[in-house]
């Protein structure tokens, strides 16, 4: 579903000079998998995953989402690619002065969907994330859970074929983390979206993703295979994080 | 002077009825043109200079640069200067320069760059990761300023115009000195000119309530729009 081939990416540094923060990286996520990016700060994770849809652009190499390469696309191509992709943020980014459904309707409106057919999907959208009884609220009336369900819900509206998903619970107390990450993986299994999240945290991708890559300084150290909640590490990295958690 | 009982000025200014009224449609005319040009121009000029900025949709050092000069460099001359070194300008457009149509042209000038400055800052407290998120999900730019940017600043652009309507009400004054018209014009001639104390008052008296009604229904109707 998701091709990285020979991805770089290299920043300015403040001071002059260059940083690299990915490096020569090639990846492939299955349809229908949730695949983990786990590292630890500073590792590139979130510059991954935004080179996935192209909110960073790739200094060299091609990014292959559903057999498309979005690096060759103009821009009406790529905002067009962009709406069969979901993404959720760690702080939500949800906007203030919309209600709940109105934040939810904003990719289908941007996409042209018809009144009626957006209040249908709004609806089904809540009802995914437990949430039609605050259809009418603003954010700022929320808890971060519910912000991050409305978050998903929203990535979720104009039926993406993936969701990405940047350390989507940092922001949450532990029992909260655990329900957006069974709403994640009730999502992944109900709609086969391939979700691709960002972690520090190893019991996430114990918890809800089939594989996932190690990062350190800009390169995958390995990817690893999670079963039955057991994760099969074999670099020195990978075992450190397991240890963390 | 003669001394004045309550009465004789109130009986004075109810003779004045037809002047005054004449002196605040002066003023809204002022007003009125100069808010609509602080909207209609001010306004875009001022998101332009905010997604210029570095990191914004349309980054672009140059551009932010010189935008940004040349509003600071309209907003640091003082307004009667302003004023009178438009003439020639004001003359070209309004084909005279005295009265509020040709007032309005130097308050359209001034207001314009305040405007623009007021909308920057506005923007500037939108959250990165809320327009980010509207290009995540493959917004267009003009998506962006209309349903985001706008919408995410609505009331703080409010509170910004109520800003710039009470500003340009104390400008149009000057204005109207220098031969606009208007309530601060009538408030001089009578007043300092004529020695009519009662006439000064009473025109101040008014500008005091417009300047509470503004802000009050400014204030309302930002509280309203916020849902932060
Ligand atoms: N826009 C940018 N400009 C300059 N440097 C950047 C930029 N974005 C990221 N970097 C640098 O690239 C490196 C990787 O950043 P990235 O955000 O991908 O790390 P991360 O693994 O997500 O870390 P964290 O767990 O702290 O979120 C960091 O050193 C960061 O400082
Ligand atoms: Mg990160």
């Amino acid at each position: 579903m998701i091709h990285l081939q020979n991805i770089r990416k290299r920043f300015r540094r403040p001071g002059g000079g260059w940083f690299d923060a990915v490096q020569d990286t090639s990846l492939a996520i299955t349809a229908g998998e949730v695949f983990g990016l786990i590292g630890f700060s500073g590792a590139g994770k979130s510059t991954l995953l935004r080179l996935i849809n192209l909110l960073e652009r790739p200094d060299s190499g091609a990014v292959i989402v559903d057999g498309q390469d979005l690096t060759a696309m103009d821009a009406p191509a790529l905002r067009r690619a962009r709406q069969h992709l979901g993404m959720v943020f760690q702080q939500f980014n949800l906007m203030a002065n919309r209600t709940v459904a109105d934040n939810i309707a904003f990719p289908l409106e941007i996409a042209g969907w018809s009144k009626a057919d957006i209040a249908q999907r709004v609806a089904e959208c809540l009802e995914v994330v437990g949430l039609s009884d605050r259809a009418q609220h603003y954010p700022a009336q929320l808890s971060g859970g519910q912000k991050q369900r409305v978050g998903i819900a929203r990535a979720l509206a104009p039926r993406p074929k993936v969701i990405l998903a940047d350390e989507p619970t940092s922001a949450l107390d532990p029992k909260t983390t655990q329900s957006i990450l069974d709403c994640l993986r009730d999502i992944n299994q109900r709609f086969g979206v391939t979700v691709v999240i960002v972690t520090h945290e190893m019991h996430v991708v114990r918890s809800i993703c089939h594989r996932a890559a190690v990062l350190d300084a800009g390169q995958v150290v390995e990817v690893v295979e999670v079963s039955d909640g057991k994760v099969d590490a074999r670099s020195d990295l990978a075992r450190s994080l397991l240890e963390a958690a | 002077m003669e001394e004045m009982t309550f009465a004789a000025a109130l009986a004075d200014l109810a003779g004045m009825a037809p002047e005054i009224w004449q002196a605040c449609q002066e003023t809204g005319l002022m007003l009125g043109v100069g808010l609509a040009a602080a909207i209609l121009l001010g306004g875009p000029l001022g998101i332009w200079l905010y997604l210029s900025q570095p990191g914004q949709l349309f980054a672009n050092r140059l551009v932010n640069g010189v935008l940004g000069w040349t509003v600071n460099l309209v907003r640091s001359f003082p307004f009667i200067i302003l004023m009178v070194s438009l003439v020639p300008l004001t003359r070209l457009l309004v084909g005279s320069t005295i009265g509020p149509v040709a007032a309005a042209v130097p308050l359209s000038f001034a207001a314009i760059p305040y405007f623009a400055r007021l909308v920057e800052q506005t923007l500037r407290e939108i959250p990165r990761g809320v327009v980010e998120a509207a290009e995540a999900m493959g917004a267009s730019p003009l998506q962006i300023i209309i349903k985001v940017l706008l919408n995410e600043a609505r009331s703080g652009l409010i509170s910004s115009l109520t800003i710039l309507t009470i500003s340009f009400l104390s400008y149009s004054a000057v204005a109207g000195v220098v031969g606009g018209g208007g309530i601060g014009d009538l408030a001089i001639r009578y007043g300092y000119y004529r020695f009519q104390t009662d006439v000064m008052v009473a025109m101040v008296l008014l500008l005091v309530v417009i300047v509470q009604i503004i802000q009050l229904l400014g204030n309302r109707l930002a509280a309203r729009l916020d849902k932060r």
